[in-house]
């Protein structure tokens, strides 16, 4: 009885479930079925689901444009550059106050996190002054620089957070058996710290590949990645469903795939660990 | 001695990130503050004086601001409203076992990844458009008359929008902190008779405050920048509808080049940030202590 009773619920959820699951899906399964349509059927009335002629040809027209491949390596650069320096820069600062900290660390932690809530939009004339005059607008550099800043809060608190976990008996044991410090960096601390250096690593790509204020105020044509290559369908002459579908999918796929794998971490290095 | 040591080393490894955001931080800032002093406009050079609290008066007496603040707050608001309220029932229910849950959440919080440009053309076109949108057509299928909607409800269109993107964060984050809560206490108020409303309201809800609080400010920290979704949709109109305070600036800076106005209008956002960072800092740094 209790049992029947619990099949049924079970059954019940899962219809809500999925049915939800579907509706808050369904904007990007429908970007991913209009991309396979011809430009006709995309804007057809009554729309067409999934019995139409499928075709590639969008895929095709999207990436023989001259200037997608450099939007899209624009993307790469921009976010793994700024990822990959902003790690350099943190790995040591959250290390040094994970293992040694001073009365000062969780002062210094805080501020970092303060400066992440300063509205872009306040430092929006200065910095593109800068840029204009130190010849940066519209250059990756430029955009690596800037990111790399934006994100450095977040990778330091995770990075920290994820540091504050690993055991300081450990390391006691291993100085106890004669490890030097570098040895003790090397063999004991570095496996147990690479998980962690990882997620924040995809969490911080995915930011850098979506932020969408800088990198479409401080480029034109020859850095800009796609976010900024999407944002240029916005134009009424320019409304292609198909082609902006083709692109859109393109645009996040390899993103969207990243973040079903870092769903997780995700939780932790988005509320500064006040969420586990 | 070694204890020496280890700090001047601690301190060598921290400085680089600390002395560049320092100097990220402070000297934009700087300068803006020093800008919005300034009458300064791009496209009349040499003309650069000081003239004091002009600008803030101009910006703070313009009566786009205030429509800016308005469409600011009702965005925040709104989103908030309904990522909240929907973010709890939707954690309610993924965190029920049923058939293909994993898939479900995967599914949940797919939106989040979706880059904002995508994401805002995506609804404005396929989705709300008046003749061809999806909406329309399932308006027309039950008989209605479909909604135009970017120019009868222009705000609450970009409101919808940025809800769906930030609807997975508020998921995840509420479910979360569901799934730490301790389920012989949910069965100890069961036995004792507690209805599932009384359940919810006396132990989920109480539980799950601290994550209510925090997903609250953090979203508010990033919708107050809401950008790229009105740049791509509407342009902040028609008139200044869908205008808010960054898109107000924006406006000002790299459309009619006045640094000044910019200036004076960046260091009133800072503000008014700063007052919703105020309460973030001090929950999460009390979060550190323990």
């Amino acid at each position: 009885m209790a049992r029947a009773v619990k099949t049924r619920t079970k059954l019940t959820f899962t219809i809500i479930g999925w049915t939800i699951g579907f509706l808050i899906f369904f904007p990007i399964l429908w970007t991913f079925l209009t991309s396979f349509k011809s430009e006709g059927t995309a804007i057809a009335t009554p729309p067409q689901f999934l019995f139409f002629d499928w075709t590639l040809e969008n895929y095709h027209e999207v990436q023989s444009r001259s200037d997608y491949g450099k939007h899209v390596m624009n993307s790469i650069v921009i976010s793994v550059g700024s990822t990959l320096l902003g790690l350099l820069l943190a790995i040591p600062a959250a290390w040094a106050m994970a293992f040694s900290p001073t009365k000062r660390t969780k002062d210094i932690l805080m501020w970092m996190l303060s400066t992440k809530m300063m509205p872009a939009v306040g430092v929006l004339v200065p910095l593109y002054l800068i840029f204009r005059d130190w010849g940066l607008l519209d250059t990756r550099i430029g955009l690596v620089a800037v990111l790399t800043m934006i994100n450095l809060p977040i990778i330091v608190w995770m990075l920290y957070t994820y540091f504050k976990e690993i055991p300081g008996e450990i390391l006691e044991a291993a100085r106890m058996d004669g490890a030097s410090l570098a040895k003790e960096i090397v063999y004991v601390l570095t496996p147990m710290a690479v998980p962690g250096i990882a997620s924040t690593m995809l969490l911080n790509i995915i930011l850098a590949w979506n932020e969408a204020f800088w990198t479409l105020n401080l480029t034109a044509a020859n850095a800009a990645p796609l976010t900024a290559f999407i944002a240029s369908y916005s134009s009424p002459e320019g409304l292609f469903w198909a082609k902006l579908s083709a692109a859109s999918t393109m645009a996040i796929a390899p993103i969207l795939v990243m973040g079903w794998f870092s769903q997780k971490q995700l939780v932790r290095g988005l509320t500064f660990g006040a969420v586990k | 001695m070694a204890t020496l040591q280890t700090r001047a080393t601690a301190r060598l490894m921290m400085s680089p990130a600390v002395i560049l955001l320092f100097l990220w931080m402070i000297v934009p800032l700087a300068m803006t503050l020093y800008f919005s002093f300034l009458r300064y406009n791009l496209l009349m050079p040499g003309t650069e004086e000081y003239i004091g609290v002009v600008n803030y008066q101009y910006f703070l007496t313009d009566p786009a601001f205030f429509t800016a603040l308005g469409n600011t707050l009702m965005l925040v608001g709104g989103t908030l409203l309904i990522t909240v309220i929907g973010g709890i029932l939707l954690a309610l229910v993924l965190d029920q076992p049923f058939f293909g849950q994993g898939i479900v959440r995967l599914l949940v919080i797919a939106p989040f990844f979706v880059m904002p440009t995508v994401s805002a053309l995506v609804w404005k076109n396929m989705l709300m458009h008046p003749v061809n949108g999806l909406f329309a057509w399932i308006a027309r299928t039950f008989g209605f008359q479909p909604i135009d909607w970017f120019a009868q409800l222009p705000l609450f269109s970009i409101i919808l929008i940025v809800a769906w993107q930030w609807l997975p964060f508020a998921t995840l984050i509420l479910l979360t902190a569901l799934q730490s809560l301790d389920g012989e206490q949910i069965e100890a108020a069961e036995m004792d008779g507690a209805g599932v409303f009384s359940r919810f309201y006396y132990l989920v809800l109480p539980h799950l405050s601290r994550a209510i609080t925090v997903v609250i400010l953090i979203q508010t920290i990033f919708l107050l920048s809401v950008f790229a979704e009105i740049l791509v949709t509407t342009n902040g109109g028609p008139g200044i509808q869908t205008t808010n305070i960054t898109y107000l600036i924006y406006m000002q800076a790299l459309l009619q080049f006045d640094v000044g106005g910019a200036s004076a209008g960046g260091i009133v956002a800072v503000v008014l940030a700063n007052i919703v960072a105020f309460f973030l800092i001090r929950l999460i740094g009390k979060n550190l202590e323990r």
